[in-house]
């Protein structure tokens, strides 16, 4: 752990950054996660000195920083990476959580798990190679999955001389690409991960940038959007009784708060059903609470007997979540074995699973060029795709740009029990987003 | 040699930060519960298994665990960590539920080279065992990603097949707090409700709680034998070797597992606050400076738990 870490208390109202980090194989990522955590002095010296005995071996006189982060020996042979790795630093300024994620298409699933749960997308860019098709997919993805901030670090500024000319002409495509999908707050910042020019310390090569270097960048970004101010959700995720005087027995509701606020006496609805109620009580373990805040793990108790199992929804009656059995959304192909037409499927939106199948496939995108493709009628892996699917019970839900939690879900085989899809609900016609959204329409 | 206790009082726990934490730990093992029929926690008496506990505590109190806890003991454990498992459990008032490698190598499931092996290894036979014996789908375990980096790439729900081995190459995406808890008959999940937590995290909640721990953690006065740059703890059981310089030194234990491959450091801290103190200044990683078992190679961890350890 950092020794920066004794200072990081005072400055806890800006919060916890999770950045997925994700780049083109020779990109330099390794690398750059490698100068982070080194240059932050994250590094142990036990693990300073494994590298420095791999370096005496190999008869290198510098250490090798980007071995720090593949994790698994065959990562280690082939010198790629095939699975996130999660890793945790800290600074005067903030607390840092990296999910490293591999940028072959083939492990596209490993690098949207990592993206999934990030309030900002490091993404890497080679100075003289330019944007490259992986750079395109991983720039559509992270904003395809609401990533609040986009930052492009336009690595081995040294190879081009730390030329300004080189640099302006990748920033072009990189804010063309960024125009055409909609992605707003994308920063871009010239780096050398290798010579450490602008990951933590300001570069002396590249005087014509004005910007700050990207740890500066990642310390200032804003919180992730803060889900208080979203309408009140509240999965249930088990029923507890507990028993009280008298031999009677009470029913509480466990969960957590994923967005909005609860407390005593506000009226409730029960989704998909729709029943309404009113709370009588919000507590925890050490007791009753005044209001049950989005993020905690709280108990429910209602003042009316009814039926309320896990996979239901309590929810503002007047601010209530769509109820259908069937939506559009935007998926994304993880299964070796494709999508043919057929196979049985179950649906985890939320605490909800549902039987469910793919109805209709409305169009595939091909991220590189956003041309769309209408109607086939398979996916391969790591295919992007907008879909119809159909439920075999209703379901209470939200667009994922209005409320990440109720609105995503993924797709299990019936079969197999693989995760074979995740999902992205979308939004109907004239549907507000929340702040923060992607709007992945965009361009379509 | 004599380590000065570092005078400085960290400031409080971050609240927003651990109350996140514990939060998302209190969310997986309710959603442990609702998805698995038979599941079970891990308990071992270390700090991190008994975070786990009060964590348990938060997500089910005052209804008792939906699971029973489960040690594996290697039969070289440390007598007081030993003792703290079984007084905790009995606190608690949950079933416990201990399986012993020598019942494995008595049943001929696992064959010591020599005499003096360390069981370390070993018991991921026993525990895949009890795991078959009471048909458990899922093992609830206090494993951080921060630990070391084949950790660094687990699920928290982490899928086993029939024979307990984990894949590492074909793990199953997990996106969003959507975890795929489904099964068939034989296999099981492995789940890590402290995935995000990072060592001072556990320490900052430890004493935010007020939380007991084995008197290991903390600085105490202890005969070792001097091997190298390693002091090599003993017991009546195992003892020291009879060409070891023993010399008595201010230890603690930052982590606690077997007796043959766990190390002290030295240490004045004696509190809670004092070792929160040290660990944010401490230089060397956890199990780096403490655990033998991963020296040996740079996949040592990776390799034992494709095999079915934690």
């Amino acid at each position: 752990m950092a020794p920066l870490d004794q200072k990081m208390d005072t400055a806890d109202d800006i919060g916890l950054l999770r950045f997925s980090t994700a780049g083109s194989v020779d990109d330099g990522k390794s690398s750059l996660i490698g100068r982070l955590l080194y240059d932050s002095k994250a590094v142990s010296t036990d693990r300073i000195a494994a590298l420095e005995r791999i370096a005496r071996r190999k008869g290198e006189d510098v250490i090798d920083l980007s071995l720090l982060m593949d994790g698994l020996t065959v990562e280690r042979e082939q010198g790629i990476t095939i699975d996130v790795a999660y890793s945790y630093f800290a600074t005067a300024q903030r607390k840092f959580i990296i999910a490293d994620t591999p940028g072959h298409e083939q492990y596209t699933r490993n690098m949207v798990t990592g993206a999934s749960t990030a309030d900002a997308a490091v993404i890497l860019v080679d100075a003289a190679r330019g944007l490259s098709l992986q750079t395109r997919r991983h720039l559509y993805l992270s904003h395809l999955l609401g990533v609040p901030h986009l930052v492009v670090a336009v690595n081995k500024m040294d190879l081009v001389g730390f030329d300004k000319g080189a640099y302006d002409i990748v920033v072009a495509s990189i804010e063309a690409f960024a125009d055409a999908i909609g992605a707003k707050r994308t920063y871009i910042v010239p780096i050398s991960a290798k010579h450490g020019d602008n990951v933590v310390n300001a570069s002396t090569n590249m005087p014509w940038y004005e910007g700050q270097p990207l740890l500066a960048l990642l310390e200032a970004l804003p919180p992730a959007i803060v889900m208080h101010q979203a309408p009140f959700r509240f999965p249930v995720q088990l029923v507890r009784r507990v028993p009280v005087h008298g031999g009677e027995q009470i029913r509480q509701y466990l969960g957590r708060v994923e967005s909005g606020h609860i407390k005593a006496g506000d009226e409730i609805a029960v989704m998909p059903a729709g029943r309404v109620t009113r709370v009588r009580a919000v507590s925890d373990f050490h007791g009753p609470l005044e209001r049950g805040e989005s993020g905690r793990s709280i108990a429910i108790e209602v003042q009316d007997e009814l039926d309320i199992a896990r996979g239901d929804v309590l929810t503002p009656p007047l601010l209530p979540p769509r109820v259908d059995d069937e939506f559009t959304a935007t998926i994304c192909w993880f299964s070796d074995d494709g999508f043919n037409g057929q196979g049985r499927y179950l649906v985890k939106c939320g605490t909800r699973t549902v039987a469910g199948r793919v109805a209709e496939i409305i169009y595939r995108l091909d991220v590189a060029t956003l041309a769309t493709e209408p109607n086939p009628e398979t996916l391969r892996c790591n295919d992007i795709a907008r879909v119809r699917i159909a439920l075999a019970e209703s379901l209470a839900f939200d667009a994922y740009d209005a409320n990440r939690a109720t609105g995503a879900f993924i797709l299990i085989d019936a079969d197999t029990n693989a995760t074979v899809a995740a999902g992205m609900i979308a939004l109907r016609d004239g549907e507000a987003t929340a702040a923060g959204g992607s709007g992945f329409d965009v361009g379509l | 040699m004599t380590i000065p206790v570092l005078s400085a009082k960290p400031a409080p726990a971050p609240a927003r930060h651990l109350d996140n934490l514990e939060s998302e730990a209190i969310y997986i093992l309710r959603e442990t519960a609702a998805e698995f029929s038979n599941p079970a926690l891990l308990f071992s008496g270390g700090k991190d298994s008994t975070v786990l506990l009060r964590l348990a505590e938060k997500a089910f109190r005052p209804s008792k665990f939906p699971f029973p806890l489960l040690h594996v003991d290697t039969g070289e454990n440390f007598p007081e960590v030993i003792a703290f498992r079984d007084r905790i459990a009995k606190q608690l008032g949950e079933r416990l539920i201990v399986r012993t490698v020598q019942d494995s190598i008595d049943r001929g499931r696992v064959k010591l080279k020599t005499p003096n092996q360390s069981r370390n290894a070993l018991q991921s036979v026993t525990l895949l065992d009890a795991i078959a014996e009471f048909e458990f789908d899922a093992c609830i375990g206090g494993a951080r990603r921060d630990e070391e980096k084949a950790r660094a790439k687990e699920r928290i729900f982490s899928y086993r097949n029939s024979f307990g081995q984990w894949d590492p190459r074909h793990q199953r995406p997990e996106l969003w707090s959507l975890y795929n808890g489904r099964l068939d008959k034989g296999e099981h999940m492995r789940i890590f409700p402290l995935s995000n937590w990072t060592e001072i995290d556990i320490w900052r909640y430890i004493e935010r709680e007020e939380m007991e721990l084995p008197s290991l953690y903390y600085a105490h006065e202890r005969p070792l034998a001097v091997r190298g740059k390693n002091l090599v703890p003993f017991s009546d059981l195992f003892p020291a070797r009879e060409d070891d310089v023993i010399e008595t030194r201010v230890v603690r234990f930052r982590t606690v597992g077997d007796i043959t491959c766990t190390l002290p450091v030295e240490s004045n801290a004696a509190t809670v606050e004092q070792v929160i103190a040290e660990t944010m200044v401490a230089s060397l990683s956890e199990r780096g400076a403490t655990r033998l078992d991963d020296q040996t190679s740079d996949a040592s961890m990776e390799e034992r738990k494709r095999a079915g350890y934690f």
